[in-house]
């Protein structure tokens, strides 16, 4: 089980236009991530966010970009196990961390979490594009344990936005875990 | 964004000295607003100083009578804190106000000290802005300024500051402490802030080779009888565009001592203490709070899309100087304004 090997970006040209010293490229920067439960060694540049390093490096495109300034909540992803807009963390510095995306929520045997599966049930997604950060900032919500009520789930999910309005059926969703969570 | 080099001191004067050797270095924190304002070009730091890590910063502890919350300790840990939800609920209230749970997860305390206005023109260098280019000028006085400052306004720059919890900790009278090449020093929240003046590009009195370590906050006094009212053109995930932190000392109808701190409508938390004078030993009652009200926005001027803030902010006042002296604060999550 050898460490992932990455393909580095090549062809990095400082932009034309920016001043200040950029003749020497700064050097990649070796740091350790641990991804949906796989530890990786990884080289990263300091300006790629961790957004960009798990799409384009490591072909986890169930994260979205969407707006890419923390506007949107499509990029949003686990770190520690705290929700966060992926598009503005630089990965080098979450060095060390344990990311949880999208597609590390079912169980290695396939099984779905409990709220994936009451996305399907209460029909929580329409175009699906904003899914993934829907279910991560769901998964979060639930385990932080301060939203309570249908009113509450809204403020507490309202880092999500959803351009086809699913809002209805997320929250229901979401209730839906809450309530067999709390039955239990 | 440009390309720069990154360092991740272990210790606070590790980081005061690499921020020292390098001109043009930046700190990052939780990067909520500087990562966003590094992809629109408008900051170009050839160097980050990581601070995320510095030990002994993330921590909320008591101080004399007071509270001390670090630098790093994240908006989320600030706000679900039991000291200061029952101490300084009113900062809590605050914090919970602003942006989403991701992003109170990721932005720092000092961060969201030093976070910058979200003047459009001042997100796209493809314009002139005073702020991020001295002496281009300042197409938002005569443009796109609903968003922008009524108070305390120059010819050069209307821009408001966007944080929350900066107008709980203004009202609470918080001081910030940092530590530079010469030092720690402590910079009371009246003073950390500043009027854009002739130099609108200044945003606060921390020098560039400073480092926030943390705010204080002194005794508690207003646990009981404060509100956090935000007004917003969405009501979850939008900035200010008039709030009010209001705190009153009451005994029975009766008001000690009174805070009131304004955010969105000027280029620091918004206080006029002479107003706050006018409430002491007064009965709680609309027509002193609408004079206060009126003392606080006296010369308040409009740049004709935010004109409407100037009522706006008048009348919040005075709803929040009711919830206040009512014991009932503004929920977060019912919107609802009682
Ligand atoms: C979509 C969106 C909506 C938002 N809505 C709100 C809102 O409604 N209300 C609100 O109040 N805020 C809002 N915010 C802003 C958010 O609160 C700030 O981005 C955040 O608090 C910044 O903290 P940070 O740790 O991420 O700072 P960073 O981005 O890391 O840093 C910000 C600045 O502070 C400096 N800095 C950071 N820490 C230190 C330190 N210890 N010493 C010296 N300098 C330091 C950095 O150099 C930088 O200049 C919103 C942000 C986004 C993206
Ligand atoms: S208001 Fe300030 S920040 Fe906005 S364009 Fe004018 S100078 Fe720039
Ligand atoms: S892509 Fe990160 S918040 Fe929109
Ligand atoms: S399902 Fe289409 S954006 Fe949410």
């Amino acid at each position: 089980m050898a460490d992932l090997e990455l393909k580095t970006r090549q062809g990095f040209a400082p932009d034309a236009g920016h001043e200040s010293g950029a003749s020497a490229l700064p050097d990649e920067i070796p740091i350790t991530l641990t991804v949906n439960g796989r530890r990786q060694e990884l080289h990263v540049r300091p300006w790629t966010t961790l957004l960009d390093l798990l799409r384009e490096d490591m072909s986890l495109y169930g994260t979205k970009k969407g707006c890419d300034h923390g506007q949107c909540g499509a990029c949003t992803v686990l770190i520690d196990g705290q929700r966060m807009n992926s598009c503005l963390a630089l990965a080098v510095t979450k060095d060390g961390s344990e990311i949880t995306t999208i597609e590390g929520l079912a169980s290695p045997d396939g099984t779905l979490h409990p709220l994936q599966e009451a996305f399907i049930e209460h029909d929580a997604f329409q175009c699906g594009y904003c899914t993934p950060g829907q279910i991560c900032s769901g998964v979060a919500l639930l385990r932080e344990g301060h939203a309570k009520t249908a009113e509450e789930i809204r403020e507490h999910m309202s880092g999500n936005l959803c351009r086809c309005g699913a809002y209805t059926n997320i929250v229901d969703a979401i209730e839906s875990v809450m309530a067999k969570e709390t039955a239990k | 964004m440009n390309r720069f080099s990154y360092a991740r001191p272990g210790s606070v004067a590790d980081a005061v000295r690499e921020l020292a050797g390098h001109p043009a270095a930046k700190v990052i924190a939780g990067g909520t607003n500087l990562v966003d304002l590094m992809k629109y070009n408008v900051e170009r730091p050839t160097h980050l100083v990581d601070v995320g890590r510095l030990p002994g910063l993330k921590e909320i502890e008591e101080a004399g009578e007071g509270l001390r919350i670090g630098a790093l300790v994240s908006n989320t840990a600030a706000a679900y804190d039991e000291r200061v939800k029952e101490r300084y609920p009113l900062l809590s209230s605050a914090i919970l106000a602003g942006a989403s749970p991701q992003l109170r997860n990721a932005a720092t305390t000092g961060g969201n000290l030093l976070q910058r206005t979200r003047c459009y023109y001042f997100y796209d260098p493809a314009t002139p802005c005073n702020k991020r280019e001295p002496g281009s000028g300042c197409p938002a006085k005569n443009g796109q300024n609903r968003i922008l400052a009524i108070l305390g306004t120059s010819e050069h720059c209307i821009a408001t500051h966007p944080s929350d919890m900066c107008v709980a900790l203004a009202a609470l009278e918080a001081v910030v402490k940092v530590v530079g090449p010469n030092g720690e020093r402590s910079i009371p929240m009246a003073d950390f802030h500043r009027l854009p003046g002739n130099m609108p590009e200044k945003d606060t009195n921390l020098h560039a080779d400073e480092i926030i370590l943390g705010v204080e906050l002194p005794e508690p006094r207003f646990a009981k009888h404060y509100t956090y009212l935000k007004l917003r053109d969405r009501l979850s995930y939008a900035f200010a565009l008039v709030s009010v932190a209001a705190a009153l000392e009451m005994d029975g109808d009766t008001i000690g001592e009174a805070r009131i701190a304004l955010g969105g409508v000027a280029h620091k938390p918004w206080r006029v203490e002479e107003a706050e004078m006018m409430l002491r030993g007064k009965t709680a009652d609309r027509r002193v709070f609408a004079a206060v009200a009126e003392r606080i926005l006296e010369g308040a001027q409009g740049f004709g899309h935010n004109d409407f803030k100037v009522d706006l902010a008048r009348r919040a006042v005075i709803r929040a100087l009711s919830q206040a002296a009512r014991g009932t604060p503004q929920s977060q999550t019912d919107k609802r304004i009682q």
